[in-house]
């Protein structure tokens, strides 16, 4: 398919294309070129190189003893291979002319049916060629249809016929080539679904915590026995050893520990540049007996921040907001106007 | 091989017959031998990174070879005394190196004056249909 040509100008109305389809048909029966001879007698090698690359064993096209046998009466060569043998070849001389099928495809391409797309091989034969025999190919513009609209856009469906003779000049077969001169549909914006973010891998000792966000609480865990708060979660105190925990509910305010703007690699569901943030979250209100014990760092990605005002130890607050309608994730949120005093 | 293998005969074959399916593995052999061997030479054939800039997204099997394959498939079942008398395809979705194009065949209609039998084939690759042909064959 070549490219499409959007800056052509074409007068659509129902007379420009009445007129347009007038024009075509005068090309239909004309012949395109002088009569080309094929460059080689049929041969048994360039059978047998065909055969042999398709896998055909019929005897008939490389055996000389079995083909005698045959109703072929010796070796024939496989009648599909009608096309090859007049195929121009590494130094073929590509069309260049102006000759009626050059005017025709010039006509088309004016009309901006610039792309094309081969769709019908029909091939008849009269009768086997052998080793031998000499072919000459005389090609006519057989017939365009008027404007059709397909999956792959609008245009004309045009088709050659070839006519295959041999050197007494008599019709050996012909081959009917159909192929589709069009102007692609406009392609559709792409309407990709949003990728969603990754699910978190929940297991038994974490669940409660998500489960939490999509209340709408920032919770984090306490030891039932030392009072140490803990994030992450896990089911023992790293303290004394506990397996006895309470949720405890954490302010939604911090202070950012540090932090990272990730450029690559992308991932689908992200948007570039990512801040990703370690934040130290305030101390859980209900936990303030226990200081020394009561720092929680989580990480998060801020959201409606300006990421030139990032800096460490910048205060932040703390929303819980959806992600997708199944998820609900911390984002650290910085007021640069509160953060006077922050340290660097 | 010294004696020509059968046959089959024109009044033992019925409407509704399937051919022997062929798994065809379309390798990167494949499509440029055949594509010479047909002598033909477009480098969306042989050359990836040519059929890439012009928007292929790799190289393809060519036509004449689609049509080479209907003929094989098709006398690999009849025989070597049948009389393929016409071959039309109708083109689909191409055939990229790495898929596998599935050839099927059934016999749908018979003709007795000429002893003409019609195979209808289609060659199925990952993408859809790669071809749909209709195939006039004679028998004995």
């Amino acid at each position: 398919m070549s490219n499409t040509h959007a800056d052509i100008i074409v007068d659509t109305t129902p007379e420009a294309k009445t007129a347009f389809f007038a024009e075509l048909q005068t090309y239909v029966g004309l012949e395109i070129g002088a009569p080309t001879p094929a460059p080689d007698e049929i041969n048994a090698p360039m059978i047998r190189h065909l055969v042999e690359a398709v896998g055909d064993k019929n005897p008939v096209y490389t055996n000389t003893e079995l083909a005698k046998q045959s109703i072929h009466g010796g070796i024939v060569a496989p009648p599909t291979m009608l096309q090859a043998w007049v195929m121009n070849g590494i130094d073929g001389p590509a069309r260049t002319g102006d000759g009626p099928y050059e005017q025709m495809n010039q006509l088309l391409f004016s009309r901006g049916f610039a792309s094309v797309v081969g769709t019908n091989s029909e091939q008849t034969y009269v009768r086997y060629l052998r080793p031998g025999d000499q072919l000459t190919m005389r090609t006519v513009i057989d017939s365009i249809s008027d404007e059709k609209t397909t999956g792959l856009g609008t245009g004309h469906f045009v088709s050659t016929r070839q006519d295959y003779y041999d050197a007494k000049n008599e019709l050996v077969g012909s081959m009917l080539f159909r192929i589709f001169r069009f102007q692609p549909k406009a392609k559709a914006p792409a309407t990709k679904p949003k990728v969603l973010r990754p699910r978190p891998a929940t297991t038994h000792d974490n669940q409660w915590y998500f489960d939490g966000l999509n209340d709408g609480i920032l919770y984090s865990q306490a030891c039932a026995e030392c009072a140490e708060v803990r994030f992450p979660t896990g089911p023992m105190c790293p303290t004394c050893h506990s397996l006895n925990w309470d949720k405890v509910e954490m302010p939604l305010s911090g202070t950012i520990h540090s932090f990272v703007i990730a450029h690559y690699p992308q991932v689908p569901s992200f948007e570039y540049p990512l801040p990703v943030l370690l934040v130290d979250i305030d101390p859980s209100l209900s936990h303030t007996d226990k200081p020394g014990n009561n720092k929680v760092r989580m990480i998060m990605n801020s959201a409606d921040t300006d990421l030139d005002t990032l800096v460490v130890g910048a205060r932040v607050r703390i929303e819980i907001r959806a992600t997708d309608p199944d998820m609900k994730l911390p984002f650290a949120i910085l007021d640069p106007t509160s953060n006077t005093g922050a340290a660097s | 091989m010294t004696t020509l293998p059968a046959t089959r005969e024109f009044k033992n074959v019925n409407v509704g017959d399937e051919l022997t399916a062929i798994d065809l593995p379309i390798t990167r052999t494949l499509i440029v031998s055949t594509a010479i061997a047909t002598r033909d030479y477009q480098v969306v054939h042989h050359d990836p990174s040519i059929a890439a800039e012009r928007g292929s997204q790799d190289i393809i099997m060519n036509i004449l070879t689609s049509n080479a394959f209907v003929g094989r498939f098709v006398t690999d079942w009849t025989g070597p005394n049948s009389f393929i008398r016409s071959v039309k395809v109708r083109l689909g979705a191409p055939n990229y190196p790495g898929d596998t194009m599935v050839i099927t065949g059934s016999v749908t209609a018979k003709d007795e004056a000429t002893k003409a039998i019609t195979v209808a084939v289609k060659g199925s690759n990952s993408m859809g249909d790669h071809m749909n042909a209709t195939v006039e064959v004679v028998l004995p």
